[in-house]
């Protein structure tokens, strides 16, 4: 006992597990990369530059709000590099790059800044803003491109350097010229739903087919996903809840009448579904915290997608469902309390 | 019971967090200190009421000798540890927090460690309640940490019954080795101490929990326990807090106590390996309890070990015997996770005081503490023990609707075991919240 130390004094507990939200987003964005990658590589420049402008159209609005508040920036957390970076994923690769900066201003603002920041928005940020996009441009965001054309390195979608505030001209004549193939200019989930033509799943796992930026490839988006699960970085449960939910939904259509409703396994590897389920919906802010409403949360999504794809308007359902399965969390939280240790099941 | 448990058959609860536990002091044998200049003892280090000085300033005391009496049946007596003068009785710091009154005694230098003071008695004839009183009279409160006087866990209540006697041997905090040590070294003191236990409670089994990360602990145990005995040994998943009453009552019996009751609620009594290896020593030699094992561990420690100390030492004499390095640091009283920090280097070694942990950490103004709004992630929602829902009431808590978080979502279940501040990733103090909200509903209902 030299020197006298500098006593430190903390509550218990004086152990941490070590994780902190920071890493977690960290890891979030790694297990993003990878299908950014390989977006870029499908699309090529229209995709990166759609990723970087709706990006960082997300982070300059964060700053924006953090000024607004008079709060300390809050771009270290990396969620509006999140929110950002999943946005961009679900746009149509040719998006018209100030429509997407629209999209990126609407989901920070309305879908997080609104209610107060990380951790308090209702509702997935980067959902909102793609369905404020889809309600303000609904042509834009149904015009999709084929993937891998030729030239997509040295020269952009026609549509993705549209002026401000002005539509997107008609993409038909320059996808005839970079592409060999008839390209009907359909996801394959409208190709199903509306001319009743099944996309074979190995395209659709291996993403050679139409689709938003990040969604074409199922099974890369399944294998970054499981990444952050086996790292403890995302509850496994929701998006196997989501993809289960999808999977009996449709089994039972299938069942009924194999020929007008689309099988369980091309449910499961079409549109959106995949990075719905392991980016959007297993977003921890939006579910439940309970251990049985994480099960209610994750069928109900997989449950609806299904049902606005087969009987609603659009062929794709997975937004609206996570945005409802977000509204009900407090209400499935609230019902699905799990019995305290001690307490009777039966109480009152 | 997870998967895992239920393949292997190994005996457990649900939910709980697996930290590092940092055995690093479970091969050393315990041993003695020399004396201090100086012994404090609170008042009130038990549960209950304080406890009321029969010395006077100035006066000579033996080590062993009575210098406390019981104020009442809720109280235990104090007894003095070593053999010197009483200083004076006087506000002291405590391991609890606020300063309480305390006996300072100054020890004389060369004093004896063998125990001066005592009746040896013939156990076999006392009666149930002579056992309890004599319980009572030794000063003995539970040594895991709560420091409940023991004699009150054996009146069992009318119109309840008790079946067994569970031996806490789970030891689960990290770091801390003293209970680990007293199986490996006081077997036959820990079995003759279980039985004056059994029939203090008058129970007709007797179950030692024992965390599987101590099986020589549990050989040992079984290779002095004859077939057909009342006693038997059982591992347990070696889980934070499995040395907790109501997870090990769950862990052996699969019984639950109620929410707001006591293990004789489900016919169990529950005490401490070190407490009962005590009673087996203290009560045939009709001695008191005037010293206790502790474990002196974590990183800023130069010789760490378990130490046998006299009840009142100063946490600065065991420092200085077992040395200490490092600039910042924080030194806790019992285990890293439900032990106290404490502010002063004269609070004194009390009855409930299991360890001595130096850790040095990065200071609380670093980013690593740094707190972040609730992501919602339900870590703590599957580490909680209770099945609470630490995210919820924290939520409340920072909206201090510190009512409802008791009414609606049980928060005077939680029994502050520090499972959600430990996984949480936002670093949001959770357990000091609920401490707060409770004591604050206390208040307010006074």
């Amino acid at each position: 006992m030299s020197k006298k130390p500098t006593i430190e004094l903390r509550t218990s507990p004086h152990a941490h597990a070590g994780d902190d939200v920071v890493r977690i987003m960290r890891n979030v964005i790694y297990a993003l990369l990878p299908i950014c990658a390989f977006t870029i590589w499908e699309f090529g420049l229209s995709a990166l530059a759609l990723l970087f402008v709706v990006t960082v159209t997300c982070l300059l609005s964060e700053r924006l709000f953090n000024r607004l508040n008079d709060s300390a920036s809050s771009l270290s957390d990396w969620s509006a590099t999140i929110t950002g970076l999943l946005l961009a994923l679900t746009l149509p690769p040719g998006f018209p790059l100030w429509m997407g900066a629209v999209a990126g201003f609407i989901a920070i603002a309305l879908g997080k800044a609104l209610f107060g920041g990380l951790g308090m928005n209702a509702m997935n940020p980067a959902l909102i803003g793609r369905a404020f996009v889809q309600a303000a441009f609904p042509v834009a965001i149904t015009t999709w491109t084929p993937a891998f054309f030729e030239g997509r390195f040295s020269q952009f979608i026609p549509t993705t350097l549209t002026p401000p505030f002005l539509q997107s001209p008609t993409i038909g004549e320059w996808v005839a010229t970079v592409n060999i193939d008839a390209f009907s200019g359909a996801t394959p989930l409208a190709l199903q739903k509306f001319e009743g033509v099944q996309t074979d799943i190995m395209d659709m796992l291996l993403g050679t087919t139409a689709g938003s930026a990040g969604e074409t490839s199922a099974l890369l988006i399944l294998i970054c996903g499981l990444y952050l699960a086996a790292r403890n970085m995302l509850d496994w449960r929701i998006p196997v809840m989501v993809m289960l939910g999808a999977a009996l939904t449709a089994g039972i259509f299938f069942l009924i009448d194999p020929v007008r409703y689309p099988d369980p396994l091309f449910v499961l590897c079409s549109g959106g579904l995949m990075l719905g389920a392991w980016f959007m919906a297993s977003d921890m802010v939006g579910s439940p915290v309970t251990p049985l409403g994480i099960i209610i949360y994750g069928l109900m999504i997989g449950i609806i997608t299904v049902i606005i794809r087969l009987f609603g308007g659009l062929s794709e359902g997975v937004m609206y469902a996570i945005l409802l399965g977000n509204a009900a969390t407090p209400l499935i939280d609230q019902i699905t309390q799990p019995r305290v240790f001690g307490q009777q099941r039966a109480s009152k | 019971m997870g998967l895992l448990n239920l393949l292997f058959g190994l005996k457990s609860f649900t939910h709980g967090i697996h930290p590092p536990y940092h055995k690093d002091t479970a091969d050393k044998p315990i041993r003695r200190l020399p004396f201090p200049a100086e012994l404090v003892l609170p008042l009130d280090q038990h549960i209950g009421k304080p406890a009321i000085p029969t010395v006077r300033k100035g006066q000579e005391v033996v080590r062993g000798e009575l210098i406390a009496k019981a104020d009442g049946n809720f109280s235990v007596p104090i007894h003095a540890p070593a053999t010197g003068r009483v200083r004076d009785i006087e506000l002291m710091p405590t391991p609890k927090g606020p300063k309480s009154n305390a006996i300072v005694l100054d020890v004389y230098e060369g004093s004896t460690q063998e125990v001066l003071w005592g009746q040896p008695r013939e156990m076999s004839d006392l009666t149930q309640q002579e056992i309890i009183q004599e319980i009572q009279n030794s000063g003995m409160v539970g040594l895991g940490g709560a420091a409940f006087p023991s004699h009150i866990k054996f009146m069992i209540p009318e119109g309840k019954q008790v079946d067994t006697l569970i031996i806490n041997g789970c030891e689960c905090e990290p770091y801390l080795t003293c209970d680990h040590r007293i199986m490996l070294e006081y077997p036959k003191q820990l079995l003759r101490g279980i039985r004056y236990a059994m029939r203090a409670s008058g129970t007709s089994q007797a179950i030692i929990g024992i965390e599987d990360n101590k099986m020589d602990a549990v050989e040992v145990l079984r290779s002095h326990l004859s077939k057909g005995s009342p006693v038997r040994v059982e591992a347990v998943e070696t889980k934070y807090p499995q040395g907790s009453e109501k997870m090990l009552i769950k862990s052996l019996l699969d019984r639950e106590v109620p929410a707001g009751g006591l293990p004789a609620d489900v016919g169990v009594v529950v005490n401490n390996v070190g407490t009962l290896a005590s009673l087996g020593k203290l009560l045939p030699e009709g001695q008191g309890l005037i010293e206790r094992v502790i474990t002196v561990a974590g990183p800023g420690v130069v010789k760490p070990g378990n130490y046998m100390v006299p009840l009142g030492t100063p946490i600065s004499h065991i420092l200085q015997q077992a040395g200490y390095e490092g600039s910042r640091t924080e030194f806790i009283l019992g285990g890293p996770m439900m032990g106290p920090a404490v502010s002063a280097m004269d609070t004194p070694i009390t009855k409930g005081t299991s360890g001595l942990l130096v850790l040095n950490e990065p200071s609380i103004e670093e980013e690593s503490h740094r707190i972040w709004p609730c992501i919602r992630c339900a870590r703590c929602v599957y580490a909680c023990p209770m099945h609470l829902n630490p995210s919820i009431l924290g939520q409340m808590a920072a909206k201090r609707k510190y009512e409802e978080m008791a009414q609606e979502y049980h928060l005077n279940d939680c029994f502050e075991c520090g499972c959600c501040s430990y996984v949480c990733p936002s670093n949001i103090p959770l357990v000091q919240y609920f401490r707060i909200a409770k004591a604050i509903n206390r208040e307010q209902a006074v």
